[in-house]
């Protein structure tokens, strides 16, 4: 056995309680849907987990009714300090069925148990205990006194971590006194019902919180539902523009966290072995799938040989497998579609000319897999340096001058985030300043906090998710003008506004 | 004695600091309240608007790159312009509204007043958005506002310097440059302050004006790509829907119509609307 070689080390499934078909959790109570069933699988091993309802337009708008009744009798007339215990109570019960969470993410998702067991329940719990301490501050968020909350929340979550996503945009939503219908991602509903059996427990009033699960035609309904006030999507940039075309006109506010391609920008003077450490992160970090990923590698010429071969080097290590497994590094691909495009993407990238370099690791029989993967010799015309892969999956690309990483950072329709590896302080900070993207990190990558927001220039969207920034985009002040919209969703072109 | 013949002034087109006539030739007819003829107006084209986007795309890096103290000095040294003209503006105001001359001395003063506002908040809104976040970990962190790039605005159409000057203003206080489209009934204003601007020390194409039709010209703003949001707040009499369906091809942020004397009321979230946050971090570590 050599140092690399470690004996099955598996979280054990047994802590999981699961039901063999969740409905729709409306109005305080699960119940059945109008649409056709489907079933959530483990893309580690392509077995059944569960059956899950499918939420059709009526579905649709029986969640939002009771969002609206709850919001109308109750959340809105509820103070902001009880507004918040709610919250701390989900926070805890968070933190008290945390494994079980892992367990689901993990399975459901295919992402690594130590990350989901050490970064998303985490990270889940933090965002309920960061937003519960502002419900009661509002006025301190810094729209002036009494600040108003938008009303029913309509949001619409990916599956790449799937329970953090709903913690991003449930949290602030509630804090500010709106109520929410939530779609979580077809192929990663698991976590959202067992949460929605965490706000059964916290005794969260009826409709405060409504989860509609389905495909993409439940989240299209939920967006363009009349009674929506406040949209917040992530997801995909096309669905992105789709979302910010349905909503035109109608005044409904718009929070919008699409996709990326970011640099990582390693100059010769940076720190290498951490730089290395922060590459795998990057773009490695749960299989890739991370609209943040740093996606593509901008290396100075000068140490560009060193650079890759210790990547390959680290890579090498890297332990791909049952992502139930404690020693697992790379998970499954979270679906057959997913791996198919990144499949495509990477046969694109080699039919273009850059050299391709995969880890040596033996690819299970079953399940949706891709071994990580670097491509050398990039060009920035190349559709893997151009188009979000969504997978574990490194462009490489050179540079003489700062001015020239940095002309090639910021030469992407996307501007989410972006990484600088330099020893020296004041450059960090230059080329800070000339990244257009809405998160950049020095000597670090991907990270994330409740405190700190996250939320992309160009077409990664607009506001922002996280902190008081993230706040803000569930509020308005107190004398805002009525939005400028119909109550029948029919876009209006009048002049006044329906106050 | 004869009366002295006066020489009246052509109008045209401010465009990366020069005054081009409509690259198309065409002009129309700019009357007074009661219809007297004022003047030809520039009528600006498609690509008189892309030529602005191109100008204002070249301002973007030395504007949004000076110190916002510069930029404020800059921005109070137009309001003085506008003071030592203030009797130019009140005329052309009188001659195209009709507005009493009092009132059009009112409109200019809080013109100039507004100006002097926005000026002085390009050294605090970055203090006042953006903060330090203390994030669980040890790691410097820290959020600031930055320009979003280009801004086009569709200038309030029922006012001809105050509307003009509360929608341009906020989006130039953070270092955004600027493409905006005049009252297509009262123009002038927009271009005699455009003359102001040229003899300031703002850099040429950091405001850009087009006179014309807004229904014309602000379809061609709303798609661009160079264009990073789109300010309709004088666009309500227009199909802004369409507008905003457009605006969403390339994620352009788009600010609403507004409606009334008080549109674009000086506001924080004005200036606000025309930026993206921007998160910083970095370790903190003792070796």
């Amino acid at each position: 056995m050599t140092f690399l070689e470690y004996a099955p080390a598996p979280e054990s499934r047994a802590i999981l309680q699961l039901r063999d078909e969740y409905g729709l959790f409306i109005d305080g109570e699960f119940r059945a849907g109008s649409g056709a069933s489907f079933a959530t699988i483990s893309p580690a091993d392509e077995s059944h987990i569960a059956t899950i309802a499918s939420a059709d337009e009526a579905d649709v708008d029986a969640a939002v009714a009771a969002a609206r009744r709850a919001y109308d009798k109750v959340w809105s007339r509820m103070s902001g300090r009880d507004r918040g215990k709610y919250l701390f109570r989900i926070a805890r019960l968070v933190q008290e069925r945390a494994r079980e969470l892992a367990v689901a993410e993990s399975l459901d998702n295919g992402k690594p148990i130590k990350e989901s067991r050490d970064v998303d329940v985490p990270l889940v719990a933090a965002w309920f205990f960061y937003y519960a301490g502002w419900a009661d501050k509002l006025d301190y968020a810094g729209l002036g006194a009494a600040p108003k909350a938008l009303g029913v929340a309509g949001q619409v979550i990916p599956w790449n971590f799937p329970l953090l996503m709903l913690a991003w945009k449930i949290a602030p939503a509630l804090a500010a006194g709106n109520t929410v219908v939530l779609k979580p991602a077809e192929t990663t509903p698991l976590s959202a019902l067992l949460f929605a059996e965490i706000l059964q427990q916290a005794d969260l009033p009826p409709g405060v919180v409504n989860i509609v699960t389905g495909a993409g035609s439940t989240g299209a309904a939920l967006v363009r539902h009349p009674d929506v006030d406040k949209v917040a999507f992530t997801g995909s940039t096309a669905v992105g523009r789709e979302i910010a075309k349905t909503v035109a006109g109608t005044g409904k506010k718009v929070t919008l966290e699409l996709g990326g391609k970011a640099a990582n920008i390693v100059f010769e003077d940076a720190p290498i072995d951490q730089a290395i450490e922060g590459i795998v992160n990057g773009i490695f970090f749960n299989q890739g799938q991370v609209c943040c990923a740093g996606s593509r590698l901008l290396v100075q010429e000068s140490v560009h040989d060193e650079v890759v071969d210790r990547l390959k080097a680290r890579l090498s290590t890297l332990r791909l497998g049952d992502p139930l497994d404690k020693n697992t590094d790379i998970g499954a691909i979270n679906s057959r579609e997913q791996l198919d495009r990144i499949r495509e993407l990477s046969r694109i990238g080699e039919e273009e000319g850059a050299q391709r370099w995969s880890a040596e690791c033996a690819i299970p029989d079953r399940g949706f897999w891709f071994a990580p993967t670097v491509f050398t010799g990039v060009q920035a015309s190349h559709r893997i340096a151009r188009d979000e892969i969504f997978g574990p999956v490194l462009s490489v690309l050179t540079f003489r001058t700062p001015a020239e990483a940095i002309a090639k950072a910021n030469n992407t329709p996307y501007g989410l985030s972006a990484g600088i590896w330099t020893e020296k302080g004041s450059r960090i900070l230059a080329v800070a300043d000339r990244l257009r993207a809405g998160v950049v990190w020095a000597n670090t990558f991907n990270r994330f906090d409740p405190s700190s927001p996250f939320g992309g220039y160009k077409e990664s969207g607009y506001g922002r998710e996280g902190g008081r920034h993230g706040l803000l985009a569930y509020l308005k002040a107190a004398g805002a003008p009525a939005a400028v919209r119909s109550r029948r969703g029919e876009p209006t072109r009048s002049k006044k506004a329906d106050s | 004695m004869s009366k002295r013949l006066a020489v009246p002034k052509t109008y045209k087109l401010y465009i990366g600091g020069a005054f081009p006539r409509s690259e198309s030739g065409r002009t129309y007819e700019v009357a007074s309240a009661s219809g007297a003829f004022l003047a030809n107006a520039a009528l600006a084209s498609r690509k008189d608007a892309r030529d602005a986007v191109v100008a204002a795309r070249g301002a973007v890096s030395s504007w949004a790159g000076a110190t916002a103290y510069n930029r404020g000095q800059v921005l109070y040294r137009v309001a003085e312009l506008l003071e030592g003209r203030r009797a130019q503006f009140v005329d052309e105001i009188v001659q195209q509204t009709g507005a009493t001359a009092s009132a059009a001395n009112a409109e200019v003063d809080e013109a100039i007043d507004r100006w002097v506002w926005y000026a002085g908040w390009c050294d605090k809104f970055g203090q006042v958005t953006g903060n330090g976040n203390p994030v669980a970990g040890p790691y410097f962190n820290i959020s600031v506002p930055e320009p979003t790039g280009v801004v086009a605005v569709v200038a309030p159409q029922d006012s001809a310097l105050l509307g003009l000057v509360s929608a341009v203003a906020p989006a130039l206080v953070t270092g955004n440059t600027v493409v905006v489209v005049a009252s297509q009934r009262f123009p002038l204003s927009a271009i005699s302050l455009a003359e102001v601007l040229a003899t300031s020390d703002v850099p040429r194409g950091v405001v850009n004006v087009l006179t014309g039709s807004p229904a014309e010209i602000a379809p061609w703003l709303a798609s661009h790509p160079e264009v990073n949001a789109i300010d309709l707040v004088g666009a309500g009499a227009i199909d802004w829907i369409d507008l905003q369906v457009r605006a969403a091809d390339t994620l352009t942020r788009v600010l609403p119509p507004e409606e009334g004397a008080d549109a674009a009321a000086p506001s924080l979230d004005r200036i606000a609307a025309f930026t993206e946050i921007k998160t910083v971090w970095h370790p903190k570590s003792m070796v």
